[in-house]
């Protein structure tokens, strides 16, 4: 009868009262957000490898220079971002709030950069013809254009909804407003932008490379 | 106050001062009960319009000819039944059998049953309801706008809802709401499946394990699993619909279509891949209406029964069951799509797997009803009726799940049959259980027993009379979303059929009258309700009705027990609730 008595369960994290992983909600809430998003864009990638593979000839047209050039420097760039953000995360949890903000401010510059950089590569291939509809390089390949702005249009948004999420933060923080928790909450999210990109760069950019 | 609000690091809000303003109050409120109500009044709204649009339906389908003195130019046109049908089935699956399940009752109770103050994140719950309630707006917003309604009927089906105005009135901006109404409305479910999903985690009160939670816990818990997994796959599905519509991108649409003899613009594009996201959420969704009305009916049945739910764990793991199997077998709305025969066989057989923790479930209800003291409470009556429609329902679905058969029976009445008996009705049947049961804990009073046992009767024997001719119409050929039968050769002697189900549809209808009376009537006279009116053992019933804003007046309870221990040899009543202190519970003499 040990199950219908109180202390006969208060052994397992599970048993009520506290939260069994030991984080606040808030992180949780995070985590479970990343996986509804996550679900999102897999099914946007599944999508895109869906009609790329119905259509023969899939344009790849990109140059190692520009294109791969660029891209691979965005690609750095993010991939520094997370490295200032793991850094802040850490000066926040160390109580420095001064190192915290620097470092805030400087994934959010990485992040502009991110965007500012893929903007010129939107303005570039909009200037070769290439629309969400149509495309110079095979006109039988119409959705080219459509998922490479979607992909990268949604993730570009995500960047965007980041950075000012990550100045709200800083700026809280900065004020003694939040706490390490929330910066390491808004890290999680920056982190999952990250490697959503990880997924994004390989499966439009490098498999589009122009074979040439 | 208890050590429960601030331990393990969660944050838990201590409680709050109630707000004094009424705008604070009952329109920007974050109290989850007040969301909770929230949601069930926006339900209730989209469950009148989305009858009446049935019930048009029903009579245009009799009278194809008659002069209607609201439809311009007299008759109504196949087009404005098509937009009947769209706007029934998106208004009813979403706003009506997503919305009060789960955000209405499972806001409400869900936290209450787990001994918390609040969900996870109250503002976030707030922001839920805000979108969902602007998702309603746009898609009631489709009737008024140039072209109407939209005519693709509620699976969005492309390249119908891909091309625009030039495939059908309503197809312009009508769908494009359509779009933008069902993308907000995944938008908010994942926020609110977010919270369930926290809140059940992380503000379990002391003592509540998880195998000590209510089965409705269970239920809206899992459901919201689902929701956090598949509404992302529809929202991704939106964005790219929306990017066909407005964009010029062609996801959905193939090449050298010709619509109303004018080629269309696109190509390169996959109807079937609208179809593979759509129904990768859509299989999930009609689990995400059920299992909210499968926690309530064993919640009800034990209550009544005086009986402690037979095999609580079975139930609890073949919920999880159903969960987890859900997102296997959506192919099996698309077997006549094209599908390879193997593919086709893989999602017959975990299609038909799902029966079994189906029927894991329809057992132990039985059992649990198997010799109690059965209570026909107007709660209890709507619980069995749950059950019996969820079988009479689920048996289709297995001949539906043979590829063979249902190549015969797609698209026909038989699966309009299969899917309002089991899905639509038990979960209306689960909700209105619902609505009856918690009641006097919601507002204070009971509601009126012997109108909801006319209410019950009418509304259970005309679902039968309404959806059980239903097979045989689809049986002998009848296809769905057909606006006149009547014009079609090996049809038309049928007539007589649909001529019983709309007279029958007409008067359950009607019987619904007597639901909106009680329910009104009794939230300003109806008998005061004490704390526990109906001798139930979990933590809803150890707090006033209606509970205080923080759920519990400062006193957060610990649980000591399983959620149905009714009947418990050597007890002096015949239940005891989950709070109280084992020395408290009274010894039989
Ligand atoms: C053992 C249980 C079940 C089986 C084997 C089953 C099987 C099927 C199959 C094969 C179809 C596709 C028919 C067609 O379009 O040709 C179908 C349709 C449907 N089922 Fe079930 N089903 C089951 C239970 C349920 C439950 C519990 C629900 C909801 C709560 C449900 C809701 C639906 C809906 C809404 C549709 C039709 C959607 C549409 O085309 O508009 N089914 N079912
Ligand atoms: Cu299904």
């Amino acid at each position: 009868m040990s199950d219908t008595e109180f202390e006969g369960i208060v052994a397992s994290p599970w048993s009520g009262g506290a939260s069994p992983f030991a984080i606040n909600s808030k992180k949780l809430g995070m985590w479970l957000f990343i996986i509804s998003d996550s679900l999102t864009f897999s099914a946007l990638l599944i999508s895109y490898a869906y009609v790329r593979l119905e259509t023969p000839n899939w344009p790849r047209p990109f140059e190692i220079w520009p294109a791969i050039a660029k891209s691979s420097l965005m690609t750095f760039v993010l991939l520094s971002s997370s490295l200032t953000m793991v850094l802040g995360v850490n000066a926040a949890f160390n109580g420095d709030r001064k190192k915290t903000v620097r470092y805030l401010i400087a994934t959010i510059l990485c992040g502009i950069a991110f965007v500012a950089i893929h903007a010129t590569e939107w303005v570039t291939l909009l200037g070769e013809g290439v629309t969400p509809w149509s495309n110079p390089f095979n006109p039988a390949a119409p959705l080219f254009g459509g998922t490479f702005f979607g992909l990268t249009g949604l993730h570009m948004l995500h960047v965007t909804i980041g950075v000012a999420y990550l100045a709200i933060i800083a700026w809280g923080f900065g004020k003694g407003k939040y706490t390490a928790e929330h910066v390491e909450v808004s890290g999680l999210y920056w982190h999952f932008v990250d490697l959503v990109w990880m997924f994004i760069f390989p499966m439009v950019y490098l498999l589009s490379v122009n074979p040439k | 106050m208890s050590s429960h609000a601030h331990t393990g690091g969660s944050t838990v809000h201590a409680p709050m001062a109630e707000p004094s303003g009424f705008i604070r109050k009952y329109i920007f409120s974050v109290d989850h009960k007040v969301i909770g109500i929230q949601y069930f009044l926006l339900a209730l709204t989209a469950v009148v319009i989305g009858i009446v649009l049935s019930l048009l339906m029903r009579f245009h389908l009799v009278w194809p000819n008659a002069t209607l003195p609201f439809v311009s130019g007299g008759q109504m046109s196949q087009e404005q039944y098509l937009a009947l049908v769209t706007m029934h089935g998106t208004i009813m699956v979403f706003f009506v059998l997503t919305t009060a399940p789960q955000g209405g009752f499972g806001n409400y109770f869900l936290p209450i049953q787990i001994g918390a103050p609040d969900m996870a994140f109250p503002r976030l719950n707030m922001l839920s309801f805000w979108v969902t309630f602007l998702a309603f707006v746009c898609i009631i917003a489709a009737f008024v706008v140039p072209g109407g309604a939209p005519i693709s009927g509620w699976t969005g089906y492309t390249p119908l809802s891909g091309l625009g105005e030039i495939s059908g009135p309503g197809e312009g901006w009508g769908q494009t709401l359509w779009i933008v109404s069902i993308s907000l409305f995944c938008l908010a479910s994942l926020l609110g499946a977010l919270n369930f999903i926290a809140t059940t985690i992380d503000l379990r009160a002391p003592g509540m394990s998880l195998m000590r939670m209510p089965l409705t816990v269970w239920g809206w818990f899992v459901t919201a699993i689902l929701g956090l997994l598949a509404f992302g796959v529809l929202l991704a599905g939106g964005i790219l619909l929306l990017l066909d519509r407005s964009a010029g991108t062609s996801f959905f649409i193939p090449a050298g279509l010709v619509v109303n003899d004018q080629l269309q613009p696109h190509s390169g594009g996959s109807p079937l891949l609208w179809q593979h996201l759509f129904w990768f959420f859509g299989h999930p969704e009609v689990y995400i209406a059920i299992l909210p009305g499968m926690g309530v009916a064993s919640h009800v049945l034990s209550t009544f029964a005086r009986k402690p739910v037979y095999g609580y764990r079975a139930m609890a793991y073949a919920i999880c069951a159903i969960g987890f199997l859900g997102f296997m077998v959506w192919g099996h709305h698309m077997f006549v799509s094209g599908m390879s025969p193997y593919s086709g066989f893989a999602f017959s057989v975990l299609t038909m797997s799902i029966g079994v923790p189906s029927a894991i479930k329809t057992f132990n209800w039985l059992g649990t009803l198997w010799g109690g003291k059965i209570q026909f409470k107007t709660p209890m009556l709507f619980a069995l009726g749950f059950v019996s429609l969820f079988v009479s329902g689920g048996l289709s679905g297995l001949f539906l799940a043979q590829p063979a058969v249902d190549n015969m029976l797609h698209a026909t009445y038989y699966v309009v049959a299969h899917f309002h008996l089991v899905m639509g009705v038990a979960a209306i049947f689960g909700i209105f259980a619902a609505t009856y049961f918690w009641f006097p804990k919601m507002f204070g009073r009971m509601m009126n027993e012997p109108l909801g046992k006319i209410h019950f009767w009418f509304t259970f024997v005309g679902a039968y009379c309404i959806f059980m001719p239903m097979h045989f119409i689809g049986i002998a050929g009848g296809i769905r979303r057909y606006a006149d039968a009547s014009a079609v050769g090996f049809l038309a002697h049928l007539q007589p059929v649909h001529q019983f189900m709309t007279i029958a549809a007409f008067i359950t209808g009607a019987a619904q009258l007597f639901f909106l009376f009680n329910f009104f009537y009794s939230l300003k006279f109806g008998p005061k309700a004490s704390k526990n009116p109906w001798n139930a053992t979990t933590l809803e019933w150890d707090t006033d009705s209606p509970p205080p804003m923080d759920n519990f007046g400062g006193h957060y309870p610990s649980v000591y027990r399983g959620p149905y221990e009714f009947s418990v040899p050597g007890a002096g009543d015949d239940f005891i609730p989950q709070w109280l202190e084992p020395s408290q519970v009274a010894r039989a003499k």
